[in-house]
């Protein structure tokens, strides 16, 4: 990839992404959560009936269910659950064209280069603002081939019965705490559906942003990706920095079928003060590809494990991962593949950095089940470490119960080579790029797979998080 | 002013003395090369020159025009115009040699425009016999021998130092790519500008880069230095007249 003529994209990140507006929301919920909260959610956002309910049992679970006994207990255990928003819109309604966007949320957008990008090459944008959907737009030709692209809340008011028959079936309210909290509080989010045989060329893209303090953010996504269809979706979420803690938990649920082919892409950059717990999943059935691509940078707790159902026979799922760690912060990153149909295919790759004390843990679960004869899965993972006060655990849990699969795991953990950095500072680079440009090396594989300017932000991350690593 | 100047150096490197005391003293537009039996402190003359921190100096100085390279770390005598081409150069998965090269330019603040950057290279790699799919390949990554040591060359090309340490530049390779990265060593050192410091184990690159002084280092320090006559006296009887008679009983 030629990088070098991108140089100067995304310089004044600081600037850029490290800005917050002054809080100026049209309705504001009141901290903490009770069935009150929830209805008043529900009955503010006008929906149907059914959804009430959906939220109001999920709620129920979300009381029951204690917090995961696993994992780094002592961040979770720091959540307190009462002081936090659960819902909060900074306009109306959604808009449909540019024009109509509030003046203050559009330099909010101008500073991210949301217009622009979409200029660029961007099929469609959805950008997440606080809590709602302020600004979509989707390409006419998107609209023709009968793609949909709203934001969760557009696309339950417009297909009810499309969102009724699969809301939370991959991901139900019940399968963690934080699935159940999310489905008692959603906001926002995509909902995207491509119908039988439509290839979608560029990037469906959606930006998300906390910019309000102690705001939680509960996007939920769904995407179907109908009968030998193809999409990439890409979110690339910043937050402005704030000294208060927030708490983003969102819920992302696909659905291939088919014959068809899901790639989605993630570039997270929360702000320090972010727990950043997430449920991912994807049903791939006959045929169909799954590919999760995920980074994780920023954040002060991120528990993240994209998972892959393979339900039909051939189907295949890929898990992309890169975490970075820094000082205070714990990546709990990994992912998940069940095979549970016959020659079904999967590779997971991570690749973790831990910084200055940071905390990096891969956690793995590949399952085969009986008669997933003929599957095939290869798990890697890469840590690498760049100083001595840093950690990377590996947790990879298999289980294989059909004889006729093969599974290779291969793990590797690396500290930083001196002679890499001597090599690289003897051509002039200070120590600091020295050792960005090594981090950068070993990512690469991730970054290749990223659309250009993604490509080119995720390296001028990653410069920026070295920033401070050297005295 | 000298170009670069080694005055009296000692160094140690973890509590072993390996330099005891060596002077070297090249002139710009010259060539010199630098030869000697195994361990006696050749690679670490290169490394200290280009600023390793394993190596501690305990004595003596070290200036290129007159500045104090001692008191700079590797990347700041990268920038005055200091450049080692490794015996052994270093992996840097991930990271591609076009990628690495406008680094390291940028680094040293001579960005140029990308057209000009592409022209240059092209013409370094046309001239090294390097396929142009070699820039997009990763730094050193996979490498036989003979590619790392081009790619030496290459950036010696394209970044253009004060004065060049080739430490066994020449070793491990054939005679064909030894002819070319010749060639290669005398653009360089067509410039009168620049210095070049040649570390070899064999008079055989000799033949195709003449250098102006030729010097025998043994044990830590230099223990004959003159013209070609060195060169040919080393082909006929080896280091053995060369070595303090103490030392050579030694060993």
């Amino acid at each position: 990839m030629d990088k070098q003529n991108l140089e100067g994209l995304g310089q004044g990140y600081k600037e850029k992404y490290g800005f917050s507006d002054t809080e100026k929301h049209t309705f504001k919920s009141r901290k903490g959560l009770t069935r009150e909260v929830v209805e008043e959610i529900s009955w503010m956002k006008g929906e149907p009936d059914w959804m009430r309910k959906v939220r109001l049992d999920a709620l129920e679970i979300f009381f029951k269910k204690p917090m995961p006994g696993w994992g780094d207990t002592d961040i979770l255990g720091s959540i307190d659950f009462k002081d936090i928003y659960y819902y909060m819109r900074s306009s109306d309604k959604a808009v449909g064209s540019w024009d109509e966007v509030p003046d203050q949320i559009k330099k909010t957008f101008d500073k991210l280069g949301v217009p622009e990008a979409e200029k660029k090459f961007l099929a469609g944008v959805t950008s997440q603002y606080d809590s709602e959907a302020v600004y979509h737009s989707i390409q006419a030709s998107l609209t023709k081939q009968g793609v949909i692209f709203l934001d969760m809340d557009s696309g339950l008011k417009q297909y009810p019965e499309l969102i009724k028959e699969y809301f939370s079936t991959v991901i139900p309210a019940k399968d963690n705490k934080f699935a159940a909290l999310n489905t008692a509080v959603w906001s926002g989010g995509s909902f995207v559906y491509i119908p039988k045989g439509v290839h979608v060329e560029l990037p469906l893209q959606a930006y998300f942003r906390i910019n309000a303090k102690d705001s939680g953010q509960f996007e939920r996504t769904l995407i179907i990706a109908d009968e030998g269809s193809s999409v990439h979706y890409i979110e690339g979420c910043t937050a402005p920095i704030y000294a208060s803690n927030s708490l983003h938990s969102a819920v992302v649920e696909l659905i291939a079928k088919p014959h068809s082919t899901i790639r989605y892409t993630t570039i997270q950059n929360w702000s320090r003060n972010v727990y950043n717990l997430v449920t991912k999943r994807a049903v791939a059935q006959e045929n169909a590809t799954v590919r999760w691509i995920d980074a994780n940078l920023g954040s002060k707790l991120t528990m993240k494990f994209p998972c892959v159902y393979l339900m039909g026979r051939k189907a295949h799922g890929e898990i992309l991962s890169v975490a970075f760690a820094g000082n205070g912060q714990h990546q709990d990153a990994g992912a998940k593949i069940y095979h549970v149909a016959p020659e079904t295919t999967s590779t997971i790759n991570s690749k973790s950095v831990a910084k200055d004390g940071g905390h990096a843990s891969y956690r793995g679960l590949l399952k085969v089940y009986e008669g997933a004869y003929g599957a095939k899965a290869s798990v890697r993972c890469d840590a690498l470490m760049l100083d001595d006060e840093s950690r990377s655990d590996t947790y990879p849990t298999m289980e294989v119960s059909e004889s006729g699969a093969s599974v290779a795991h291969e793990a590797t953990v690396s500290k930083i080579g001196d002679e890499q950095l001597f090599y690289l500072m003897s051509r002039g680079l200070n120590e600091k790029d020295a050792m960005a440009m090594v981090v950068n090396g070993f990512i690469e594989p991730f970054v290749k797979t990223l659309p250009l300017e993604y490509a080119v932000e995720m390296n001028r991350l990653i410069e920026l998080e070295m920033e401070g690593a050297v005295g | 002013m000298p170009l670069l100047e080694i005055k009296d150096l000692c160094v140690n490197i973890e509590g072993k003395e390996i330099l005891k005391g060596l002077d070297l003293c090249v002139d710009a537009g010259q060539i010199h090369a630098i030869m000697g039996p195994n361990g006696s402190g050749k690679s670490t003359l290169a490394f200290v020159i280009a600023g390793h921190p394993k190596y501690q100096v305990t004595k003596g100085s070290i200036t290129l025009d007159g500045q104090d390279v001692l008191a700079m770390h590797a990347s700041k005598r990268a920038r005055a115009g200091i450049f080692l081409a490794f015996q052994y150069p270093t992996a840097i998965p991930g990271v591609t040699v076009a990628n690495f090269l406008r680094h390291a330019l940028k680094a040293q603040g001579r960005e140029v425009e990308l057209k000009d950057f592409r022209k240059r290279v092209k013409e370094q790699l046309q001239s090294l016999k390097i396929e142009e799919s070699f820039m997009s390949r990763y730094v050193n990554d996979g490498f036989s021998g003979g590619e790392k040591k081009r790619l030496e060359i290459l950036q010696l090309a394209i970044l253009r130092p004060k004065i060049a340490v080739l430490d066994e530049t020449d070793s491990g390779l054939d005679i064909d790519a030894l002819k070319i990265v010749a060639a290669g060593i005398n653009a360089f050192a067509q410039d009168k500008s620049t210095g070049t410091i040649l570390i070899t184990h064999y008079q055989r690159l000799l033949d195709f880069v003449k250098p102006q002084a030729v010097h025998i280092l043994a044990y830590g320090s230099m223990v004959a230095s003159g013209g070609w006559e060195i060169v040919e006296r080393l082909e006929k009887d080896g280091y053995e007249p060369f070595l303090p008679k103490q030392e050579a009983t030694k060993s």
